[in-house]
């Protein structure tokens, strides 16, 4: 019996008018903005992520006046960090090592082409070079990496070898020789790619090289310190802060600086994607509210519309149960076809998001298409059109079946 | 063949009265209104608008239930019961033919004369099978497919001339069925339905016209302000029209 009315509804649906998909417009919105921030999920909180530089490994990264807007990590920075700084934090007894780093844009030349791109120093000494090849997540794809003495090498992120249309056509490859800053270097490798837009496209050198090119003198960009306990980072963290403090003569709360843990970093990200998605949640939740009064409306239009019909149902044997069925599963269908096309909706803004987000970030995410998700997202919309529907099935069901036959 | 003898009370109706509160005044639709239709009779329900004659349909229809007096359809009280028993009752008793053919666009033909049986719980493949027969019975099998939007005006009553046979209800109630038909189509119509009270249905008319009363019922009851007025029967039967008809028959066996 329930299947009858539910291939009733199905026939009564198909010839429903425009007015009564858009009052779906709510529930598709809804279930659209669910479905779709699910599937971009992991996308999302890696493009966060990489926007503000978090990096897997487990070590503390140091900067003079915190997040600067534009132009590489240390520039515009009025009261720079300097080596003094470095070795200090380096005698903390928490701190196995601290490395200085120094970043700068540099003028690339290849095959004629001029490209602007960031430039990175390695220090001379290879424990301290590991531990920037580890805080930055670089492995070697061709050639190698930078080694001690490598005197006018440099070593390229994964887009010089892979865009070679940025550089009139030819790929940059181990061999090649480059211009940087109107100095000629030699490709010794290329990185495999790591999938940040700065990582792939930063050139490392030796120390020596970029003192040459650029002239830091004693100021550091980023210092990167590795605590002597990775259990104890927070710990380790907070020193660094204290002893800063201390040689920068400010005040608990007024620091100049910054020293950002991987934790810290990601619980940054976790805190804007969670704004993120309240805020979603919100609007969705706004959305079905609003999606379900449109239910609401026009199954009442419906009812009124269709008195004559419930009539003659009615004078043909329906009980007021079954006029109420009637109503009430095609409201359930009206709120569950909204669900399927937000989901669908919802799906492909995932699917196109997360491509968006590979193709920027030469990541190679998949969308998260949780099915069971989906599956409770349908449910909820098929609950919410038969809750909609309840009042106006509970009128068409009183309806007299005299009156209503005289429409 | 028709029956003549025997035949049994089907509708019997028992001082009867439906006012309706208009206002500060009380409208006396029926009005302590008594009669008798006996099975397989052909009646009309003959009177000018305003008579009463709705109020009438939809009581004997079992769609309204009377201020005051006893309705018996079948030899059952029908003026205390439930909503949801009317509803079974006129589902499986009595097949409504209405003016406007009131068929529901959404559904096709064949759809419309299965609805019926569905409220009385019918398996789907009986369902299709009955109405297929039904279809074909009301000579439209080759377009039961169809939406009723897309028949004539003849067709659409004939289709619900099926659907009003679906329960193989004992009392067929048409109001005014001819109404929106022009005088052939409505001709056609009328012979449907002398067909099927042939077969024994009882056949209650609700028309204003007089010479479709006197054509085609047996007996003709005269409604006016809410008060029966007179009866009048027909007392030589059908004549040379029933031999016509007797070989249309054929066709139902």
């Amino acid at each position: 019996m329930i299947t009858d009315f539910f291939s009733l509804a199905l026939k009564n649906l198909k010839h429903r008018g425009i007015r009564s998909w858009l009052t779906l417009l709510g529930i598709f919105i809804g279930v659209t903005a669910v479905v779709s921030l699910i599937s971009l999920g992991n996308g999302l909180q890696l493009a966060v992520a990489s926007q503000l530089g978090v990096s897997s490994s487990e070590l503390i990264t140091i900067q003079a006046g915190g997040l600067s807007g534009y132009g590489p990590p240390g520039s515009n920075v009025v009261d720079p960090l300097t080596q003094d700084d470095v070795d200090a934090i380096e005698k903390l007894s928490s701190v196995e090592n601290a490395v200085r780093r120094n970043i700068d844009s540099g003028k690339i030349e290849f095959n004629d082409n001029l490209n602007f791109r960031y430039v990175g120093s390695l220090p001379n000494n290879k424990e301290d070079r590991d531990l920037i090849y580890t805080s930055l997540n670089i492995e070697i794809l061709f050639g190698r990496l930078i080694k001690e003495g490598d005197s006018g090498k440099v070593v390229l992120g994964y887009n010089f070898y892979d865009k070679p249309e940025e550089w009139g056509g030819k790929s940059l490859t181990p061999g090649k020789t480059i211009s940087i800053n109107d100095n000629n270097f030699q490709i010794i490798g290329i990185t495999d790619k790591v999938g940040s837009i700065i990582m792939d496209n930063v050139v490392v050198m030796n120390e020596n090289d970029m003192e040459d090119i650029f002239g830091f003198g004693e100021e550091a960009d980023i210092i990167i310190a590795e605590p002597k306990n990775k259990d104890k980072i927070q710990k380790t963290k907070e020193d660094i802060e204290k002893l800063l403090r201390d040689i920068r003569d400010v005040r608990e709360g007024e620091e100049d600086f910054e020293v950002s843990t991987p934790e810290a970093s990601l619980s940054t990200v976790n805190s804007i994607l969670g704004g993120v998605q309240i805020f979603i949640a919100i609007v969705a939740f706004i959305s079905v509210f609003i999606g379900a009064l449109g239910i609401v409306n026009t199954m009442t239009t419906s009812v009124l519309e269709r008195k004559k019909e419930i009539g003659l149902m009615k004078s043909i044997g329906a009980k007021n149960s079954h006029i109420f069925l009637q109503f009430f599963v095609e409201s359930s269908l009206l709120g569950l076809v909204g669900g399927i096309a937000g989901a669908l909706f919802g799906t492909l803004v995932g699917i196109l998001g997360t491509i968006g987000i590979n193709s920027f970030m030469g990541t190679e995410l998949l969308p998260d298409i949780n099915f069971l998700l989906i599956s409770l997202t349908l449910l909820g919309s098929f609950i919410i059109g038969g809750i909609s529907g309840i009042v106006p099935a509970m009128k068409a069901a009183k309806q007299n079946p005299v009156e209503a036959l005289r429409g | 063949m028709k029956k003549i003898v025997d035949k049994k009370p089907i509708i019997k109706l028992k001082s009867v009265c439906k006012y309706y509160r208009m206002g500060t005044n009380i409208v006396k639709a029926v009005d302590n209104a008594s009669l008798e239709i006996k099975e397989g009779e052909f009646v009309a329900i003959m009177g000018p608008s305003g008579s009463g004659k709705s109020t009438m349909m939809n009581l004997i229809g079992s769609l309204d239930v009377p201020t005051r007096g006893k309705i018996f359809l079948d030899g059952q009280d029908i003026s205390t019961l439930s909503e949801s028993d009317l509803a079974q009752i006129r589902g499986k008793k009595i097949g409504f033919i209405f003016q406007s053919f009131n068929l529901i666009n959404n559904l096709t033909a064949k759809e419309n004369v299965m609805v019926p049986m569905m409220f009385q719980g019918h398996a789907p493949a009986e369902r299709d099978f009955r109405a297929t027969h039904l279809m074909n019975l009301v000579d439209l099998k080759d377009r039961m497919n169809h939406s009723p939007n897309e028949l004539s005006g003849g067709q659409q009553q004939r289709v619900a001339i099926a659907r009003s046979l679906a329960n193989s209800p004992e009392v067929i109630l048409a109001d005014e069925p001819t109404g929106n038909l022009d005088t052939k189509t409505g001709a056609t119509v009328m012979d449907f339905l002398k067909d099927l009270n042939e077969k024994g249905k009882t056949i209650i008319m609700v028309t204003h016209d007089p010479d479709l009363a006197k054509n085609h019922a047996e007996v003709v009851f005269w409604l006016k302000d809410g008060k029966i007025e007179k009866v009048t029967r027909k007392k030589n039967g059908w004549g040379e029209v029933g031999k016509d008809r007797l070989k249309k028959l054929k066709r139902y066996k």
